[in-house]
This record gives C-alpha cells, structure tokens and sequence, in this order.
C-alpha cells in the first residue's frame, strides 16, 4: 500500500520520466552490503535475547519491586511493622565462598557444575526494635540470578578477544544463554498471540467472535464475544454462562440502546444485526443500569473486562472498547474478508528471555513476600515483643535463587498466578558445531501443541517476508511451527508509554473520553489505538501518522515505534510494546534511496556506524504492521515514485542457517529446509577443517568462515559398483588415509570422590614384576593421566571406598585398610576403539567433595556406515570405501575423494549443489573464494518466493459406509516419506491397492453371479449364494471386494447402469 | 545413394581393413554427447572374414612398442607409451599406486607432545612425510621381527618453543636420523633388571650395526625428502618430543607408502578436420578452444583456414563440437594404443626408477603365474 504524502503535496510530484533522470546521477545500486555487518556489530546475532535481558536487569526489575502489591510487605498483625522495598540492583556474578565474594567467571561454572549467577541486592526501609524505629540497609541480598552470558552484567561484557581467550571463552561465541548446574541453556523464544489486542476469528463451531487477551501485571484475562443464533453475548471467565452484550452494556451504564448503537456505527446494517440482542434483553425486562447489575450478580462477580483502563468507576472507555470490538466483528459476520489472521505475524509476539525470567521473577519475589510476612506474623504472634526483630532476615533469597535455577534447568515455567505451566522452555545449546549452537539461538517455538494437525500456522505466511527465515524449520511433527529469525530481525522491547501518549495528544488525536458514541464514527475521522488502548480519534490520519514517522525519524521517539494507518478498519495503529519483530529497512524519498555513495564510503572509512544512519533518518525499522504502509523494492534499480523503502539486502530475508547454503534460490525448497536440521551430522571435531570454497556472505557474517565445520572435498558424479545407491557414497581410500574426514569424538567422565573415598596410588603386585594389566594407564595418584591410550576396561581412578560406617569416620582416625573396598572407575567403551585421555581436571563441588572429570578422546577415520552431507540435503551414508587405484580419475589425472551417484539430483532437484560443485571447481581453478549468496547473481527467479507448504502431505479421508483411508489420523496424513515410498514401491501397486482398500480398509464378502455377473446374496435357508435376477444359486460364486465398490454397483444398479462382473478362475 | 545389390558392391580387398572398420579398430572416437567405440577389440578373430588377423603376436608387439620420454624432472616423468594395450597400461599404474613398497613412518614413540594436535593426529601427520631412502636395500618387518638395520630407520624429532619465542613450527627437517637405532629406553617391565645388570639398556630397536657404517648409506644420510613441511604449530612453552620408526610397506595398505603422488595416463588425442574450416569459421574455431589447439593458416588471396596445430593439447572438453553443425567438420578422437603416461613421484625414488620397478614387479607377478601354471 502506497502511501501518498500529504505534507508535500503543495509541490507537484515530477513526472516519472524526469524522476528518472533524477535519480541518473546516483549511481542505481550503491552497494549497501557493508551495512550488514555494521548491524551485526552492534547487535550481533543474538542481541535479541541480550536487549531483552538487559531491559530485565535494568528496568523491569525495578519496576516489578515498585508495583503497587510488591512494594511494602506490611504485617497483619502489627500493620506498623512493615518492610519497604526502596531499590534493586543485580550485582555481576560472584561466588560466595567461606563468606568471601569473589567474581565468577563462566568456564568455571561450566567446568564445576555450578550456576553462573549473580547477587541481586535490595535497599529496604524497615521497622525494628521496640519502640518501632524505621531504618534503611543496603545492599540485603535476596536472590542469586543466573545471568545471560554476555548481558550487561556478564564478566565478559565489552570484552575483546584477547581478554576472553584468557577467560576460555571462545571470541566468536555470541552469548545469550545462561549456565546452570554447568549446562549451557537457552531460553527459547515463544510465540504468542498478541495481549490486548481484538482477534476477530471463528471458532471450532463457526462462529464468529472477537477475542482480546488483557494482561497487565496483575492479571491476564480474555475476553470473548461470540455470535450465537444471531445474538452476541460476552463470555467471561468469571462468568459461568453466555452473557447477552445488551445487559453488558446496561450494566457498564449505556441505558439506551440508541446509544448502544450510535457506539457501533450508524450503518443500518450493523443496526440489523444488533437486533436480535436488543430484543432478547427487552425480553429479559432489563432496562437499567441496577437492572443490569442485579442479573449479572446472579452469573457471578462484577464485570471487569478489557484492558482499557477504568478511572473512578468510569466505564464509558469499556464501553467505546466493546463498541469497537463489536463494530469490528460486524463487519465480519458482513465481509468476510475481514476476519483476522491469526498467522499473521503482526498478530504475534515473541516472548524473549528476559520478558519470561521477569514473570518468573515477579511470581517468586511475590512469593518470597508472602512467606516473609508470614514469619514475621508468625515470630511477632510467638516471641516475645520485646526482642527487638529484625525483619529483614525473614526475606529468604533461597525462594528466588532455587526458582529460578530450576526453571532454566528443567524448563517448566510454572506461574500460579496466571495459571501458566509451559514446559520445555529451555534447551541444552548444542554445540555440536558453531552454527547449530547459533541456529538454537534464534529458534522460536510455537504456543500451539506440536502434534496439533493444523495447516494454518504451518504455513508460509507473507508477513514472515524478512522477519523469519522461511527455510529453517525442523521437519517432521513440528514443521512450520518452529521457526528462526531471519538475519536483521530485531525483536523490540516495551518503551515507556505516557510521553507517547502525552504526545499523541498533542499531535491532535481528539480524547475519546469527550466524544459522544456518534462522533466516534464519524465519517472523516480515525481511530487512533495505542497498544491496543483506544486513545481517541484523528481526523487526518495520514498527517498523524507522518508526523509520528518524522518524530520517530528525527529520534525525537524511539526508533521501535510502528505506526500503523489501517484503512480498511479505519485505525490509525501505534505500538510500543515488547516483543514485535521489526527489520531496518533504507528509506527512500519518491523512489530515490537516501543513502548515498557518499555516506556508504563514510561507513567504509570508519567515519560512520549502522547508528548513524538510524539516527540521521536513512535506515528505519518497521515492523510487521507498519510494513503494510510501505512499498519495498528489493533492489534500487527497481523502486518507482511509489515506493516508500528500499531492502538493505535480499538475502537477509534468511536466517542464520539457511544462509550458510550457497545457491539456496537453485533448490528445491524442502531441500534447503533439510540441510538446517542436518548440521548435526559427523561434525564433532575435525581434525583438518576447512573453509568452504564457496562462500557466502552470510558466512562471512558469522564467522562460520573462521570455524570451518566441513571439508572441501573432489567429487564424481557418477555411478560406481554397487554400494552407491540410495544416497550412499562410495570414499577413496587413499583419501581417509591422508585424513579426510577425520574427526574426533570427545566424551565427558567424572566422578566424584566423596568424603569416606580415598584414591591410591596402583599397587605393583611384587610376585609378578608388573602391574595389573588394568591399571597401566594410572598416574602415581591413582588417575590416569592425560595421553595414555584407555581400552575397555582400564581403570580410570584407582578409588577404594571405606565400608564401615560414617561415625567411625568422623573419629578421624586413620582407618586400615581392610576397611576400604574396591570402587574404581573404570572406562567403558567398545573393543576396538583407540580412545585417549584427554584432559583430567579435578576441582571441588559445592559440597566440598573433589570432582575429577575425564574428557576422553576418539579420533576416528570415516568408516562404512557414517553418514556424510552436503550442503544442501544430500546426506548418504558411506557405502563402500575403495581403493585408489579403483577409483576413477580424470584426463589431469585428478583422482576424487568420494563418489556420488547421480541418482541423487534429478528426483532432489538440487540444482544450488551442482552451481556449487562448479563454483568451487572455478575457485580451485582461479585460487579463489567464491561468493554464493541467495540472490547474489542477478537470476530470473531470485526475487521470488512461492508460498510453500511445507511437506507434510494432507489426505482428507471421506467417511462413506465404514470406509476409511488410513486407520489412524482422519483429517490429516502422515507424511509418505522418501524412505516409505521406496516400502510401498517394494511392495507393488497391485499389492498396495489390495491391501490399502481391502485388507486395512472394508473387505466385504459378496456373492456373484458368475453367469450374468450380478451381485446375488447368501440365502441363509440354503446356505448357498443365491443370485436374485437368475432366481438360481446354482452360479454363484463368493468373493471379496471393498465395500465401497459393492455400493458403487449398487448405486449404479439404481441408476440404470448394470456393471457385470465378470469371473475367471485362478 | 542409389540402391546397391550386394552382390554388384566391390570387393572388399584382403589383408586390409576398410577405413571406417580401421579407424574404429585403433581409435575411440568422441561426439558431442559421448564417446564411441570405446571397447577394444580383443578378440584374435574378429576380423577373420576380411583376411585380418587381429590376434597380438609377441614380434609384432616387440616391434612396434615404443617408449618416448617427453619430460623428465626429478620427481615427475611424462612419457608415450606406443602400441601396448590398455588393460596393460592401466596395471603399470595400479602397480605404481598401490605395489611399489617405499619407507614411511609406521609407529610413533611420543615422549612428550604438550602442543594442540593431538597424538593421533600428530602421528598420522608424520605418517604422510615422505622418505628419501631407497625401499630396496630394506626388507618388510614381519610380525615377530625385531626392529634392526636392515628393517627399520628411525629418527627423532625434539622441538620446544621457549617461553618468549612466540609460535614456532615444527617442520619436517627437523626429524633428525638415529643411525644407531632408537635411544628410548623400554621400560624394564618384564626383564629382570637384577640379573643383568651390565647390559645395555633395552631400547625399541635393536640395531646390530650403526646404519651409517653400511656402505649403502655412509655417503647419504636419511632424510625426509622436503624439510618444509609444517608437522605442527608450537605456541609458547610447548614442546614435541618423539621418536618415529619409518618401516617398508606398500601403498594398497596405506597410502603413506604410495610411491607416487598419483599415476596416471591418458590416451593420445588426434583432432581431425573433415571438413575445410576457412575464414570467419576457422576464427570461431580457434577462439573456441581453451587449449589452443587450432591455429590459423594463410592459403593466400587473403584467406585463411584452420589447421589442428597442437593436438597433444586437447582435453577432450568437447567445447569445440558443442554446438550444432561443428561436429561435422571437427573429428575427436583417441589412439587406442598410445598412452601419455605421466608419474609424479613423492621422492623416495626417481620417478623413471619407479616405473622400471614397475615393470619388474609386472614380471615377477607373470613368472608367479607361469610358474604356478606348469
Ligand atoms: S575438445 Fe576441447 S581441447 Fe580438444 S580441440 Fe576441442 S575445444 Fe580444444
């Protein structure tokens, strides 16, 4: 949607033509790309779980101690004693040990199995003593938190390389996960529906309604009105039954149904539909307000729905919301096309980290609060009042600290308050390789269930167009609902609200607390809502709106801020709240980019940062909504006088992972899909990695390039003896000998000595000269030590155990050794394996117990039976590993490392593989790197995206007399995979459709009249088949047909049409 | 072509192949979509109606088979080979992979390796270092063989990066040669160290004789035969202290003990023009090929035609007959008997040495099985 600039049309836009030679001298394309990793430099790649957190540690957490309920803890029995809550700040992460503090820093957490958290620290005001006194302390301790890695309040924040190296931290790690219990965690992001905002859908039974969940932070409530048998009613939770709307609004104080409908709109339409209802509340002979109330007080408590806010018993605001929310589902039940979607990603939001810690933690200070002053009650009612008290001991830090870390540990988010229990929240990050501890970063899971059998949400939906990566998404069950940010997604944060307000006013938006219901509508005015709040009206809602953008622009606002011109529904949309996805995108004036060659050799000469083109109005974000405001050219040679904005680049519409594949455009779409749910495989620890040759600029982005995770390898495309078909590749010998895909296996063992263990050194069993042949590998402390090649069996740590009791240990004498027993760790792996130690590190837990962890080592060559991929899709496993003098070589005597079978392209369509295996040979040629970005080379079809399905293949099944498709899931198929449809190819057509649509389906036993090949019947008398049209049972034969072709003929028969059957013998 | 009766054709002359029978005796000819005839014909009577005689006589093969070396450098050879079969050809290769022994490093002792590559990956690297000894004057180590002179050589490699010297690389010139065999003491786990108290102590080798006191290798010492390959990168305070036993293998085991870095041999190419190419198309025939084949010739009155110059060059890329009508004047084709036989050698012995010990390995393998027939 273009959207004509009003502010300029005093001047008269140029024609196209001369626009053009507007625009000749700035040259058509300034290449933008250098503004990518300028944006990742100061948001790097997983900013959005870092804002997020630091606005939790900053700001919300404060926010949450101040609230109203949260701040004073007062006692019931004294209300005099009380506790106050002045300040909370979150300390950067320490270790408390013998009552010193010292700092704390990841790779230690990591290594002893503890939590990287750190003090959060309270200024309370308290009373105390007898005669009550009121004193301030500092700095009380009530929680320890994990802390983000990374965050503001990390060790590591704003360090450089070197310093992290020195920490063992790995430079290009990106942080954003937390340590607990020594395992690295993410919080993944959560997909919602959007809060406070109205969702007109139908529901299960047809019905059309308009829902808005209201979440404040005391509450969270959804309110619902539905169209029942042509009445609309509210349903509440607190209401137990359908409440007419009529009484609703008597109830909130509009008496007059005139009123009522002035409110909704004077279209005699709507009128039409409010009918009904009208009638049916006269009928219940409910005129006024006390009415109204009287009824409701029968259905439960007094209403209180919506988020709009209520001053001093006013409900005239609710009102005009539910006015809004009816007009709104009218307008619905009257135009379809209206109802919202709820797949829409403007209608999402995504919970990050930090919005998620900040519910958990406000659910346990309230906790930690109330167990507080119930202790206080509890010791004021007991001791002795005159003992002067100190009540800040009764804040207990263990409540938070415990709840926090086992959220984060087990992942179930349990908040009483607004009954949510999710679980799976967190995730172990893998570190299977650099990109899949990335990809895991960016995920976002869905709110729904993954087993549910929707198509909706699986879908590709347009608004992901830059936002979310359309490729990435795992296969299987939860296809489509889990999903990855793309490249330059950020994930906003909630700003602060009133000076938006404040200024919205100013900017002339009418308040809606002065207009009457019929002035609301009026023809030439807008609704302005604010983040679902309905502020009031603009009569020149295109002017607002500009005059919002020019202030965002300017940074007079925050640069977050979307603002929304909704013409269909008449809304002038503002948002500031947390959790919208939004993208910077270059603006452009009538077409012609306002980035210029010039500011771009600024960035490049360093005398300019991605924050200066935001600043200076070049680049905004907008999001999803805000989107449908714009036009978007996706290059510049290809913006007209309309369009509004310019992409920085187009590959930023993928995430992460999909990025890394070269020539993603070339491919089959569920290919790319594959490759991201396929970095997992073999991808330890090479031994030689290697950059790929073909890179792409993503990688580069990254760093991917820096952690090589793969190998180039030469390729045949060819067929070679049998071990080559599905998929599997047949590998040089020669290749694996000289170290090709070589890598190594790490496994973690560790052991815990306790207080009664002791470790010994390997006793030489004098007689023999020589040690059990177990324990070569051991040290003179009894481990074995670093280097030493470990086979099955071998004794780890020479660890004897006392049998005896723990008094007699306590005694402190040294017990002899008949009291100890045999307990030693012994290595279990399979035969064959040259494993090696690693690395030995001990260290003490929290228990004070020494903790000896074993990191043992596999290296291992490519074998048959290891599977191996490309990137795109095409994994096989090794076939056969062959000789080199076998191997095919070619006319420059090349000889290939591994074999493929060409099979594998044309059912794969893997196009993108066979550009790279040329790409790559054109670099080896030239002794270049190669880029292959999606839509890097100008292509017929780059600038394309088809909406998908992802593959997941529906079979609508058709109940007709007891005939069913597949057994199990009626409305939905599962999925024939590659893998399925090679079984059933197996197992023949004739085989398949006997058994599909007889055996598993409605076999029927039918009686056939071999002579004029009619159905006859089994006449029970006889006990023979009888066939009806020869009166005989002398020809009739039985034999087996699905049931639905024993109707089909019958339903032919009344037809007219007669279908013989026609026997033979077998 | 007006009908013929079979009887009314000319007859075919005796002793001779027609052309197009001749050419797809002895060449493979390529078109734009594959090659043809490729198969060669064996059989001694394939021929037998025409009076030709297809079988391989032993004067016949004497006669014709030539060798015409065309490059020789010190680790690479190229060379023709005329008049030999394929099957033949292809053994001399397989041979040289896979059967020709060298020396190469087989077991690592590590004494001391604090540096980042791992232990197996460290041996594995010293595995691949190529050695300058020639495999001929040592035996293979069988399984209960004791390492000694004539079967192992052993060298040492000790490097540390000082404290202050920043990174270091470990090169291959730093495997320096034990003569005198290994100087790692074995652990005195199973002798009685009370009984003998005066012998020497025992070591992973046990050489009779110092290895340069042997005339063969007194004037040249052992070595890796490029001391620039980089084993490992040393940061500051790591050191490698080891001892590696190069022992006599062949590469079908490991590809450590190929002698050459690769063989292989390609077929002689032979670019035909059937047709005159002149002018504007002789142009677009020598812009075509990547390879300079073609080259222009003036034949006067300012025209030009195009002649196959360099046919060697050609790769077979078939860019010249890609597109339409060029297939019809430009003729593919390969010698089916002339092999461009080309071997690059990793050091250990001269690559003309490597095929003439390819040949013997070729013979003994005939004796083998004459042996095993009578
Ligand atoms: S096949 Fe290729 S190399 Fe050979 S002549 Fe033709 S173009 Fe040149």
């Amino acid at each position: 949607m273009a959207v004509p600039d009003e502010d300029d049309t005093s001047k008269r836009i140029p024609s196209p033509v001369s626009m053009k030679s507007l625009a000749a001298p700035v040259k058509s394309a300034v290449d933008k790309y250098q503004l990518l990793p300028e944006f990742l430099k100061v948001r790097g790649l997983v900013k959005q779980h870092l804002d997020s957190f630091n606005y939790f540690i900053n700001c919300e957490i404060k926010k949450i101690i101040h609230a109203k309920d949260n701040e004073r803890i007062v006692s019931d029995i004294n209300p005099k004693i009380y506790l106050k809550f002045l300040d909370i700040y979150v300390e950067s992460p320490s270790v408390e040990e013998d009552h010193i503090r010292e700092p704390l820093i990841p790779q230690r957490c990591r290594l002893s199995d503890t939590t990287y958290a750190a003090p959060v620290k309270v200024d309370i005001e308290y009373t105390r003593g007898n005669p009550i006194q009121t004193e301030i302390k500092k700095g009380h301790v009530i929680a320890n938190m994990p802390i983000m890695l990374r965050s503001r309040r990390c060790v590591l924040y704003g360090m450089d390389d070197d310093e992290l190296a020195r920490l063992g931290e790995c430079p290009l790690d990106p942080g954003g996960y937390f340590i607990v219990k020594g395992t690295e965690k993410v919080l993944m992001i959560q997909e919602q529906l959007s809060k406070n905002r109205i969702i007109i859908d139908t529901d299960k039974k047809g019905r059309v309604s308009a829902s808005v969940t209201s979440s404040t932070h005391e509450r969270k409530s959804k309110t619902v009105i539905v169209m029942e048998k042509e009445r609309i009613y509210l349903q509440l939770n607190q209401f137990t039954k359908l409440i007419p709307i009529m009484v609703i609004m008597k109830a909130m104080g509009m008496e007059s149904d005139q009123e009522v409908v002035q409110m909704v709109g004077r279209d005699p339409r709507y009128s039409g539909l409010l009918l009904p209802s009208i009638q049916e509340c006269a009928s219940e002979r409910i005129y006024t307000q006390y009415q109204a109330l009287e009824f409701l007080e029968k259905k439960v408590v007094k209403s209180r729905f919506t988020n709009q806010k209520v001053h001093q018993g006013d409900f005239y605001p609710k009102c005009i919301y539910v006015g809004v929310m009816l007009r709104r589902m009218l307008e619905a039940i009257l135009n379809a096309d209206t109802i919202d979607d709820k797949d829409y990603v403007g209608n999402k939001r995504l919970e990050l980290s930090g919005q998620l810690i900040s519910l958990l933690f406000e659910d346990l200070f309230k906790t930690m609060s109330s167990a507080a002053k119930k202790s206080i009650d509890e010791a004021l009612t007991k001791a002795s009042r005159s003992s002067s008290m100190d009540i800040s001991l009764h804040l207990k830090k263990d409540w938070i600290t415990h709840g926090l870390e086992r959220a984060i540990s087990t992942g179930n988010w349990d908040v009483k308050r607004f009954k949510m229990n999710r679980k799976g929240m967190t995730q172990v990050v893998s570190r299977l390789s650099f990109i899949a501890a990335l990809g895991h970063m960016t995920r976002i899971q869905p709110q729904f269930e993954k087993s549910r059998k929707v198509s909706g949400p699986r879908a590709l939906q347009p608004s992901q167009w830059g936002m979310l990566c359309p490729c990435d998404t795992p296969e299987g069950e939860a296809c489509g609902l889990v999903k990855n940010l793309a490249l330059m997604t950020h994930v906003t944060t909630d700003e602060e609200e009133s000076p938006l307000i404040t200024l919205c006013y100013s900017l002339g938006v009418e308040d809606m607390s002065l207009l009457s219901a019929e002035e609301l509508h009026s023809v030439n005015s807008y609704l302005v809502m604010f983040n679902g709040l309905i502020l009031g009206k603009h009569r020149l809602p295109q002017r607002f709106a500009n005059g919002m953008r020019k202030l965002r622009r300017a940074g007079k606002i925050g640069e977050f801020v979307s603002v929304f011109v909704n013409e269909k529904q008449r809304c002038v949309y503002l948002a500031s709240d947390g959790g919208r996805v939004c993208r910077p995108l270059v603006i452009a004036d009538k077409g012609v980019s306002r980035i210029k060659e010039h500011h771009m050799k600024e960035l490049r000469d360093g005398a300019r940062v991605f924050d200066d083109f935001l600043r200076e109005g070049l680049i905004e974000y907008l999001d999803v909504n805000e989107e449908n405001n714009a036009l978007i050219a996706l290059y510049e040679g290809e913006a007209d006088s309309k369009t509004t904005h310019i992409e920085i680049e187009p590959f930023t519409i993928l995430g992460v992972c999909a990025g890394l594949i070269p020539y993603p455009h070339h491919n089959q779409s569920p290919r790319n899909t594959y490759q991201l749910c396929r970095m997992d495989t073999l991808l330890y620890l090479l031994v030689y990695p290697q950059r790929p040759l073909l890179t792409t600029k993503s990688i580069e982005l990254v760093g991917y390039d820096k952690l090589g995770a793969g190998q180039n390898a030469t390729v045949a495309v060819m067929s070679y003896s049998g071990y080559d078909i599905e998929d599997a590749i047949v590998m040089n010998k020669s290749s694996l000998d000289r170290g090709f895909g070589r890598c190594i296996v790490m496994k973690k063992v560790s052991a815990v000595k306790q207080a009664y263990d002791r470790i010994i050194m390997p006793k030489m069993s004098s007689g023999k000269g020589g040690l059990d042949s177990h324990m070569q590998i051991l040290d003179t402390d009894g481990i074995a030590s670093p280097g030493e090649i470990v086979r099955p069996l071998d004794i780890l740590i020479n660890k004897q155990s006392a049998t005896v009791s723990r008094d007699q240990l306590i005694s402190h004498k040294v017990l002899p050794d008949s009291a100890y027993k045999f307990t030693p760790v012994k290595h279990k792996g399979t035969e064959g394996e040259t494993t090696v130690v690693d690395r030995v590190a001990l260290f003490t837990d929290k228990d004070q117990n020494m903790v000896i962890k074993f990191m043992i080592r596999h290296t291992r060559r490519p074998e048959v039976g290891d599977k191996f991929s490309s990137r795109h899709g095409q994994k096989g496993v090794c076939g056969t590993i062959v000789q080199q003098e076998d191997f095919p070589f070619s006319e420059r005597g090349i000889c290939p490392d591994l074999i493929m079978n060409p099979h594998g392209f044309p059912s794969r369509m893997t196009i993108g593989k066979m550009i790279e295996l040329l790409g790559g040979k054109a670099g080896v040629s030239c002794g270049r790197f190669h880029y292959g970005s999606a839509f890097g080379e100008p292509s017929g079809h780059a600038d394309r995206v088809e909406v998908i399905r992802y593959h997941r293949v529906s079979s609508p099944s058709v109940y007709i007399h007891g005939t069913y498709l597949l057994p199990k899931a009626k409305t939905y198929g599962l999925r024939l995979g590659e893998m399925e449809r090679d079984c059933l190819i197996a197992y023949g057509a004739s085989m398949l459709i006997f058994e599909r649509l007889m055996i598993s389906s409605d076999p029927f036993k039918a009686q056939v009249c071999r002579k004029c090949g009619l159905l006859g019947y089994y006449h029970h008398s006889l006990k023979t088949g009888f066939c009806s049209m020869c009166k005989s049972g002398e020809n009739v034969s039985t034999m087996k047909l699905p049931y639905a072709c024993k109707l089909l003929f019958q339903e032919l028969q009344a037809m007219n049409i007669v279908p013989r059957l026609q026997l033979t013998e077998h | 072509m007006p009908r013929l009766s079979a009887l009314d054709m000319p007859d075919v002359p005796k002793a001779q192949l027609p052309p197009h029978l001749e050419q797809q005796r002895t060449r493979v000819s390529c078109k734009s979509d594959a090659p043809l005839h490729t198969e060669g014909i064996q059989y001694s009577g394939a021929y037998a109606s025409m009076g030709v005689d297809n079988s391989l006589r032993l004067d016949s093969f004497s006669k014709n088979f030539r060798v015409e070396v065309v490059r020789l450098t010190e680790d690479e050879i190229e060379f023709d080979m005329i008049g030999i079969d394929a099957s033949l050809a292809n053994a001399f290769r397989r041979i040289l992979i896979a059967e020709l022994p060298t020396m190469a490093i087989e077991k690592v002792l590590i004494a001391n390796n604090t540096s980042v590559v791992q232990d197996e990956v460290l041996a594995q690297r010293l595995g691949l270092i190529p050695i300058e000894a020639d495999p001929r004057l040592f035996e293979y180590v069988s399984e209960n063989d004791t390492a000694h002179e004539k079967n192992t050589i052993v060298f040492k490699l000790d490097v540390r990066c000082k404290k202050d010297d920043g990174r270091i690389k470990a090169k291959s010139s730093e495997l320096k040669w034990l003569p005198g065999g290994s100087e790692l003491q074995m652990a005195s786990t199973n002798s009685n160290p009370s009984t003998n108290p005066n012998a020497k102590p025992k070591t992973y080798t046990s050489f009779n004789c110092r290895q340069d006191s042997l005339p063969e290798f007194s004037h040249k010492p052992l070595r890796p035969k490029y001391g620039d390959i980089t084993i490992a990168v040393l940061g500051a305070g790591q050191a490698i202290d080891l001892e590696v036993h190069a022992v006599k293998g062949v590469g079908r085991t490991h590809a450590k003990w190929s002698p050459v870095a690769t063989a292989w041999y390609r077929m002689l190419p032979e670019v035909v023009l059937t047709q005159e190419v002149e002018d504007g198309k002789a142009e677009e025939l020598v812009s075509k090929c990547p390879v300079n084949v073609f080259d222009i010739e003036d034949i006067g009155e300012g025209r030009k035609k195009a002649v196959v110059a360099r046919p060697r060059a050609c790769t077979l890329c078939r860019e010249c007959i890609r597109e339409k009508h060029w297939e019809e004047c430009v003729d593919l084709r390969r010698v089916r008997d002339h092999f461009i036989f080309t071997i690059e050698s990793t050091g250990a012995l001269p690559p003309e040495v490597l095929f003439t010990e390819a040949v013997k390995i070729l013979e003994q393998k005939c004796e083998r099985i004459i042996a095993e027939l009578s």
